[in-house]
């Protein structure tokens, strides 16, 4: 991640003095405004899910989810830690009713448990990251949203090639998984 | 149908909670509380990658990228007219959105062009954005082979999202 980054922005700002060099810093302060108003909505909308996400776990429903999808849970992310368990389940059931916002704090919780320490990605870190990056989910509302307000005439059509193609992402990116570690093991 | 889900869930949680003997206003106000220093917390992180975001893309290099990656694309059947569309997708979500509607009133919403641009969006994530965020609150630094397996899946999404959208 740093390393993408940082070729980023050197690569940008490089090509920025020859193209326009006034505006490398007003493009950034202007991107950290609207990082300083996304967090403010942000607050809004993980109050809401945090508060959800407490009565959740406080009822025991959370233990109970994590229980159901364990099977699951245990066959992609080979994880016996019930806490990160119990986060990682509701991560994907957020993910599969479409609320991505709601998923976020509970991912950021996943990662907290799953985190040893040692500054590596484990196995189960690296398959959940790679799974929230292909966004599983039923009802791509947004978008959805987007083409009834653009005048659509069947805004839903596109519901069904969503699916298939999220399904079929999915499947590639945790069979990459399995295979890139099992490749990784191979060389230690 | 879709919109009656949560709402259910919603009045199913709160009876469970309920009979479970929990104070259910107690226990959202005590899960709220840790929204502010979530906020805190991700804050930088989401400044950081939004600034690359905004250079990348006012430097023109996103477009380089787009003119030297379209004829892979093309191969692979990913139309031009979508191209910027699947390499801005994983660094930012509003920006992919600002750029779905766009096409929406370029090409008209109901021409596969559309349809298809609609299906990668919906069937993909801001892989870099999820990254930097759910690291936020750990040691985790060294990613393995996590980023190139999401690019990886991001563009075969896109792949079969355009070769979807052909049939149905």
């Amino acid at each position: 991640m740093s390393k993408v980054w940082f070729f980023m922005i050197l690569a940008s700002i490089t090509l920025l003095i020859f193209k326009g060099p006034e505006i490398v810093i007003s493009q950034m302060l202007s991107a950290s405004a609207d990082g300083v108003a996304l967090c403010i909505d942000l607050l809004g909308i993980y109050c809401v899910w945090l508060g959800m996400l407490e009565i959740l776990d406080k009822s025991g429903l959370s233990e109970k989810l994590a229980r159901l999808l364990s099977p699951l849970i245990k066959w992609l992310f080979k994880s016996d830690n019930l806490e990160a368990n119990k986060y990682i389940s509701i991560n994907m059931a957020s993910n599969i009713l479409g609320l991505g916002n709601a998923a976020t704090p509970s991912g950021i919780k996943a990662m907290q448990k799953l985190d040893d320490g040692s500054g590596k990605a484990s196995f189960a870190a690296i398959m959940l990251l790679v799974i929230n990056s292909c966004s599983i989910q039923i009802l791509p509302t947004t978008v959805i949203g987007l083409r009834e307000s653009a005048g659509s005439q069947s805004s839903t059509d596109i519901i069904l090639p969503t699916i298939i193609s999220c399904l079929l992402t999915c499947v590639f990116a945790v069979t990459l998984v399995f295979l890139f570690s099992k490749i990784k093991r191979r060389k230690k | 149908m879709s919109k009656y889900i949560l709402p259910i869930l919603f009045v199913a949680l709160f009876i469970y909670t309920w009979y479970k003997k929990v104070n259910v206003y107690k226990t959202f106000i005590d899960g709220a509380k840790g929204a502010f220093s979530l906020c805190l917390d991700i804050l930088p992180y989401i400044i950081t990658i939004l600034v690359a975001v905004a250079l990348f893309r006012a430097s023109g290099l996103a477009d380089l990228l787009i003119k030297l990656l379209s004829p892979i694309f093309n191969l692979l059947g990913i139309p031009n007219e979508v191209c910027e569309l699947v390499l801005l997708r994983p660094f930012t979500g509003s920006g992919s959105f600002a750029l779905l509607s766009n096409i929406y009133t370029t090409y008209g919403v109901d021409t596969y062009i559309s349809r298809c641009a609609s299906c990668i969006l919906g069937s993909s994530e801001t892989l870099f954005y999820v990254t930097t965020v759910y690291l936020s609150k750990t040691s985790i630094k060294k990613l393995g082979f996590a980023i190139p397996i999401g690019i990886l899946a991001s563009i075969f999404g896109a792949v079969i999202s355009c070769l979807v959208c052909k049939f149905i």
